[in-house]
């Protein structure tokens, strides 16, 4: 009979720092988390379904989720492009543009939000050459998604920028000396590499625009069945009062946006298939 | 039928990386650029491939001219020290690559694609492996597999930097002799750059030994390993014993002892050093001749087969090697602190002006 021995962690402190992790975690995300459930059983399944199908918070579920989907498309695209520019190559003024990046980070939202309402209005600085080629971009989901693009860039161009600036110039070289025209490097040898961490960029920027609230009130406009987003139509719960009907709103975002970041996550699983190490 | 190279100069900045190279390399030979770091071994073997742009001068391979082809116009296969292989590619992707992305009408079908890299699979020993991932795979594997991805193209060159440089000593030796054989198999010119000699030594057909970016020698191993044509060489191969003394009509005078320099007959009173190798010292109990030094024995170690004695002239505060295999140990049987006299068998001295610059 062989005697079970306790398996011994080579790395010290294993159990008190899951013992704070977990704890931590708790507190700052999965209680208050559980509060929504929590809240929004006191409407009875009945009500809850009642709630959250209304044909206005259907709607505002739709835009939510489709402008925070092409916003983060955008920024995929357009971020990638910008890393790819600031690693890339050098010129003058290229830390001040790194610099600028961070900005929709720091910047208030509603700052942003009063900004780029006045840019994209009618007679708006921006907004009267959109208004030329009779397009409406203030008031409108193309707003809310501009709005959205300008909070998302960073978290795609902050992640991209280190992945490329790690990819050796020798893989580089390796393909062109096989023969590989410029084109192809990009499509088969850096894009697969950049790929998991775009990914990931991709669904940052996703999950911060379907929460986002302050940069979106003033751009939408807020015309019910129009472009009004969810988080509005939870602040417009609380101010009735009406907290149950408001988390039950929040508890559907929670769970939907939890199985988009699953399947981005699966996506980049995927994706990352090459990483895996041994058998 | 060869990579010639003429005149190549190179800068980077202010630095001369190259200075003026002229270079044949001649076709199915297996070609070492050795030399210490920042010789400018690397920067030339980059400037054959087409990594780097050629300032001034001319490359041409079989008479037509590379100077201005891209590197992937240049049908050169080539290796690097960190394998460069494709982290997303499994090994079988990563030989084929070469292969799919040709143009259309050039690129072989995928039937014979897989042929081509089953063969290369098994010339590299990695039959089995195809399904594997870069990471999933050793040192020794991740290279063999850049070799094989490298001659998939059948290219006309292959070029290797240090390309056993990250690997241990083991894998490094087995790599090189394995190498050796690749290339006497199939037909392909190619250039190694390495810092190691004795990788040099031990692979290579001909040396070409670079210091500062300039070539110091050319030559087949023997070649530049018994007939240095520098002092630069002499120490850079292997371990060598310095003698400074005054050359004066072909003697070299070291006070206590005197040496023939008959290279140097009409030398006149000039400062000179004497290079001899550890293997080229006898050691004797007494003094016979003028040619001998006393010496004091420091120190006896065997490394394997050979004893490396160290000892400590009594004229000066310098220290000699001499390498001694086990018989001529035995019969000498020298303990630490006896009084020797060493004696060389040969000796090369050269003039400190001739390579001062």
């Amino acid at each position: 009979m062989k005697r079970k021995r306790r398996k011994k962690n080579v790395l010290p402190g294993f159990g008190l720092t899951m013992g704070i992790t977990t704890m931590y975690l708790s507190i700052i995300v999965l209680i208050p988390l559980s509060m929504v459930f929590i809240e929004s059983s006191k409407l009875g399944w009945q009500g809850f379904i009642e709630v959250v199908t209304s044909d206005r918070v259907l709607h505002a579920y739709k835009i939510s989720f489709l402008t925070a989907f092409s916003a983060a498309l955008i920024n995929a695209v357009f971020g990638l492009m910008i890393a790819w520019v600031l690693v890339r190559y050098s010129f003058p003024g290229k830390r001040l543009i790194d610099g600028l990046i961070d900005l929709p980070f720091a910047l208030p939202t509603a700052v942003a939000g009063i900004a780029l309402t006045t840019l994209y209005a009618e007679d708006g600085w921006i907004g009267q050459f959109f208004t030329l080629l009779n397009i409406k971009v203030a008031f409108t989901p193309l707003g809310i998604t501009v709005a959205l693009v300008f909070i998302g860039l960073p978290f795609v161009v902050r992640i991209i920028q280190p992945v490329l600036e790690n990819i050796e110039k020798e893989v580089e070289e390796a393909a062109s000396s096989l023969g590989a025209t410029k084109k192809q490097i990009f499509t088969k040898v850096i894009f697969p590499e950049l790929l998991p961490s775009l990914l990931t960029g991709f669904s940052l920027a996703f999950a911060r625009g379907i929460g986002e609230y302050g940069s979106v009130i003033f751009i939408a406009g807020n015309m019910p069945m129009n472009t009004e987003i969810a988080p509005l139509m939870i602040m417009t719960k609380l101010e009735q009062f009406d907290y149950a009907g408001a988390t039950a709103i929040a508890a559907v975002m929670l769970v939907v946006s939890f199985l988009c970041l699953i399947i981005i996550n699966l996506l980049q699983k995927w994706s990352r298939k090459h990483e895996m190490q041994g058998e | 039928m060869t990579i010639e190279i003429s005149n190549v100069t190179k800068h980077y900045g202010s630095f001369e990386a190259l200075k003026d190279i002229s270079l044949n390399i001649p076709k199915g030979e297996l070609v070492a650029l050795l030399g210490p770091s920042g010789s400018g071994k690397t920067t030339l073997l980059r400037m054959i491939a087409g990594l780097e742009s050629i300032e001034e001068g001319t490359i041409s391979f079989d008479g037509s001219d590379l100077t201005d082809k891209h590197v992937n116009q240049r049908d050169v296969g080539f290796v690097f020290q960190h394998y460069a292989l494709f982290k997303h590619m499994t090994v079988f992707d990563n030989i084929a690559f070469g292969l799919n992305v040709r143009k259309k009408r050039l690129r072989p079908s995928k039937k014979e694609i897989e042929v081509k890299v089953n063969e290369l699979l098994e010339l590299v020993k990695l039959s089995g492996f195809a399904k594997r991932y870069p990471g999933q795979l050793s040192g020794g594997q991740r290279q063999r597999v850049a070799l094989a991805r490298a001659l998939a193209v059948e290219p006309q060159m292959l070029l290797l930097d240090e390309p056993f440089g990250a690997l241990d000593a083991k894998v490094r030796k087995e790599l090189r002799s394995w190498l050796r054989k690749l290339h006497n198999e199939i037909n392909v010119t190619s250039v190694f750059v390495t810092h190691d000699q004795e990788e040099a030594l031990d692979v290579a057909d001909r040396i070409v030994i670079m210091n500062n970016g300039k070539i110091e020698q050319i030559g087949t191993p023997s070649e530049v390993y018994d007939n240095p044509a520098s002092p630069f060489v002499y120490d850079f191969l292997g371990n060598v014993n310095l003698f400074h003394g005054r050359l004066h009509k072909g003697k070299l005078n070291l006070g206590y002892a005197q040496f023939d320099a008959p290279d140097y007959l009409d030398a006149m009173d000039k400062n000179a050093v004497g290079y001899v190798r550890p293997y080229q010292l006898n050691i004797e109990r007494e003094k016979k001749s003028v040619d001998a030094i006393a010496t004091k024995v420091y120190f006896i170690h065997s490394i394997g087969p050979k004893w490396h004695i160290e000892l400590k002239r009594e004229d000066s505060d310098t220290y000699v090697e001499v390498e001694l295999n086990k018989a001529e140990h035995a019969q000498l049987d020298l303990t630490v602190g006896e009084v020797v006299y060493v004696r060389p068998k040969e000796m090369k001295v050269f003039i400190p002006e001739d390579f001062v610059i």
